[in-house]
């Protein structure tokens, strides 16, 4: 029982930071239909932009929160303007372009913003300073980390705070417009192109929040870290039904959990003895080696994908994927 | 028509993932258009192709490999060596082969066509066996600092060689180390399901089992991984004494961390993957403790190691990540095959490299009818304050160890797969 709940924390944690992420992904697709395949290079740049700073000023004696959070400020400033210049200069001389051109344009920009990562911080693991909080609390055998405690409020209140932004200001029902229909939008008087731009920005900043949370997590940082974690992101974006805020947040988490579940039980699910009671070709297997399971740990992706499968056969747009006023 | 867009994005990603690093994949570009033939005057170029992985997740320790090959290129080139009455110049042609099997077997293909004298590398199992086939073809030699699976010498290709101790034997020390000094009694196995991880996780286990230890469970991630809470939970719930890792130090340090924030008491063990200061840096605190093995003996004490150590850390400014004395010596090795052979032709030097006794920086490098070093040592170490302690070292000298014995196949000529490799 409290592994049970040591994983589902553990998906949890891992869901959160995921949700962040898909946000920005789901924001993009919502507004211009593109996928925005350089956000999870976003995440990168913030988390190794925050840690240029905290290094220093670590060492200087400041307190550790004040430092972290002088480090998620440079962070989120930092992420801003990339996000916006990379719809300036990438994304928006293309946006009447067919729909494959920026998506491989997406796809450069990653790279480059990989390549670029790599000349400015090395091709070195950097190694977080353990700035927050590093104590953990038993709840019911599990034991749950301060900083996991933090990644779940922190991205509880941002998802809510972003929720507030798109249904009850003007900017959000600007947004919405926008999304529903950019011409007439227009016509109402909304600038189109600020929109867009303050939708990459927000997505940005989601981002560098999420690369501050994920390097103080696992405690390093690397140029390469944004990839997976960004096909990760969005798949739970799509897994939600993408455009669809809520629906990114459900997905990411409901990602996490998955993995977590699946990584921690689907080898003792195709365990070879366990499954001999059932397939009774299985016996010899299963004398010769009593942990051998069919199918490892290392399937846990696989795992995620197949149940993402599942979900898009029998509801193509995703799990939340359907209310399009939502979109913003 | 968003969803159909959204169809192909996942089909796009799904490539992505599947490719693994795919994304950086460039088409394999064409040879160099430079002639083979020297000129018949001025000097000799002879061309070491150098193949590791320079960009992802183990990009660190594969430009350490390239700077150990490009130290031992400058070096071999002021030795002023000749060859029928001509200066021999050494030139390296080095290419990332990103840690994927896939794109090592590019990277060979392009040494082949661009007809180099030797290649050293690559730096993982995982791309060197499968590109020791197409040097093989071509009858290119390849000498691998650091690939230890048992398979790539054990193919029986003429041309491969190692400077390294390979895995039967690391498993095999590892193993009775845990069991014997740890007094480990119950222990989980975690790899990275990579030709060296696994390999060498396969060794320990038979070891400790050997040993009469119980393995309580088997866990497997990637070479790319960063989150670990789920499998070591599953772990923690089977109080393990001991826990191995097989596979790369960008894994180990973080693993180690999560470790210690689950609460996990089990003791952590890794073969040379994971015996790099890179891992202190990852795993902070957590590291403490730890245990892990590296073939051959400790940089300080190598015969050449100091000198080593000040002449890398003049050149680079920076610390040696893991592999650069066995690169060295990879390209030394090939280099005094070239000066016994008096020739720069690869069937010359596949011809002279079996009977190669050179003193390296990491140890007197003979090679047994495999292509395996002899007598390669293996130390282990501790971790403590940050710094890896050696505890001590199985093997080497002039004694032949008792694992290395066992790692050569009975029949000694024979090219089909020893008990070792139909281990895997």
């Amino acid at each position: 029982m409290d592994i049970l709940i040591q994983q589902l924390v553990n998906g949890l944690t891992l869901g959160a930071i995921y949700a962040l992420v898909a946000l920005g992904y789901t924001m993009v697709y919502g507004i211009l239909g593109l996928i925005n395949f350089a956000h999870g290079e976003v995440v990168m740049i913030g988390a190794l932009s925050s840690l240029a700073v905290v290094k220093p000023l670590a060492a200087s004696g400041l307190p550790p929160l004040l430092v972290v959070l002088i480090g998620l400020i440079v962070a989120i400033v930092v992420c801003m303007v990339l996000g916006f210049s990379i719809e300036r200069v990438a994304y928006r001389r293309l946006r009447d372009a067919p729909r494959l051109a920026p998506l491989i344009t997406a796809i450069g920009v990653s790279i480059v913003l990989q390549n670029v990562a790599m000349l400015v911080w090395g091709r070195n693991y950097h190694s977080v300073p353990p700035l927050l909080p590093a104590g953990s609390h038993n709840f019911l055998g599990a034991t749950i980390g301060d900083i996991q405690i933090i990644i779940i409020v922190a991205a509880a209140i941002t998802m809510g705070g972003l929720m507030l932004l798109v249904n009850r200001t003007r900017l959000g029902r600007a947004m919405r417009a926008t999304a529903e229909n950019p011409a007439v939008a227009g016509l109402m008087g909304i600038n189109a192109n600020s929109i867009v731009s303050l939708t990459f920005v927000v997505g940005s900043a989601l981002a560098a929040l999420a690369g501050v949370l994920i390097s103080s997590n696992y405690g390093i940082a690397h140029y390469h870290m944004g990839f997976v974690l960004g096909l990760k992101a969005f798949t739970a974006a799509v897994l939600g039904g993408i455009g669809n805020l809520a629906g990114a947040m459900l997905g990411g988490v409901l990602l996490g959990v998955i993995e977590a579940l699946g990584a921690g039980y689907i080898g003792d699910v195709t365990n070879v003895c366990t499954l001999s009671h059932v397939l009774p070709g299985l016996d010899a297997m299963c004398k010769a080696d009593p942990t051998q399971s069919l199918l490892g740990s290392n399937y846990q992706d696989v795992f995620a994908f197949f149940v993402l499968i599942i979900v898009l056969i029998f509801r193509p747009s995703g799990l939340m994927g359907e209310k399009v006023s939502e979109r913003a | 028509m968003k969803v159909r867009i959204a169809g192909l994005a996942v089909a796009v990603a799904s490539m992505l993932a599947a490719a693994g690093c795919g994304k950086e994949a460039s088409p394999p570009q064409a040879p160099k258009a430079e002639a083979p033939v020297p000129t018949p005057v001025g000097p000799l170029i002879v061309k070491l192709g150098h193949a590791a992985p320079l960009t992802g997740p183990q990009a660190h320790l594969g430009k350490d490999n390239e700077n150990g090959a490009k130290l031992a290129i400058e070096d071999a080139n002021a030795e002023g060596i000749k060859i029928g009455g001509r200066p021999v110049k050494f030139e390296l042609l080095s290419e990332d082969d990103q840690a994927d099997p896939k794109q090592g077997t590019l990277v060979a293909q392009k040494f082949v066509d661009a007809k180099v004298n030797a290649v050293i590398g690559h730096l993982n199992s995982g791309t060197t066996i499968p590109a020791s086939k197409i040097y093989y073809d071509a009858g290119i030699p390849q000498v691998s600092p650091s690939a230890t699976n048992p398979t790539y010498t054990h193919q029986g290709f003429k041309t491969a060689f190692r400077v390294m101790a390979n895995d039967i034997q690391q498993g095999k020390v590892l193993g009775q180390y845990a069991t014997n000094n740890l007094k480990a009694k119950t222990v989980a196995v975690i790899d990275d399901k990579t030709a060296y991880g696994e390999g060498v996780a396969d060794q320990f286990k038979k070891a400790v089992l050997a040993d009469g230890a119980k393995v309580v469970a088997e866990e497997h991630t990637d070479d790319k991984a960063i989150d670990f809470s789920a499998i070591l939970t599953k772990i923690k719930g089977k109080k393990p004494d001991l826990i191995f890792y097989g596979g790369m130090d960008a894994q180990a340090g973080p693993m180690a961390a999560q470790m210690k924030k689950l609460g996990i008491k089990s003791k952590f063990l890794m073969p040379d993957g994971g015996c790099t200061t890179e891992f202190h840096k990852l795993a902070g605190a957590a590291g403490d403790g730890a245990y892990c093995s590296l073939p051959g003996v400790p940089l300080d004490k190598m015969p050449g190691g100091p000198t080593f150590k000040e002449k890398f850390a003049n050149k680079y400014h920076t610390d040696i990540q893991l592999y650069a004395p066995y690169v060295y010596d990879a390209v030394m090795v090939v280099v005094d095959a070239i000066k016994r052979a008096g020739s720069a032709d690869p069937e010359k030097i596949v011809e002279a490299l079996p009977q190669t006794d050179y003193q390296g920086v990491t140890s007197r490098i003979r090679f047994d009818e495999n292509g395996d070093i002899k007598n390669g040592a293996i130390t282990l170490y501790t971790s403590k304050d940050g710094k890896w302690v050696p505890l001590e070292t199985v093997g080497g000298g002039s004694e032949p160890a008792a694992a290395a014995d066992e790692a050569k196949p009975a029949e000694p000529a024979e090219p089909a797969p020893t008990a070792a490799a139909e281990a895997k």
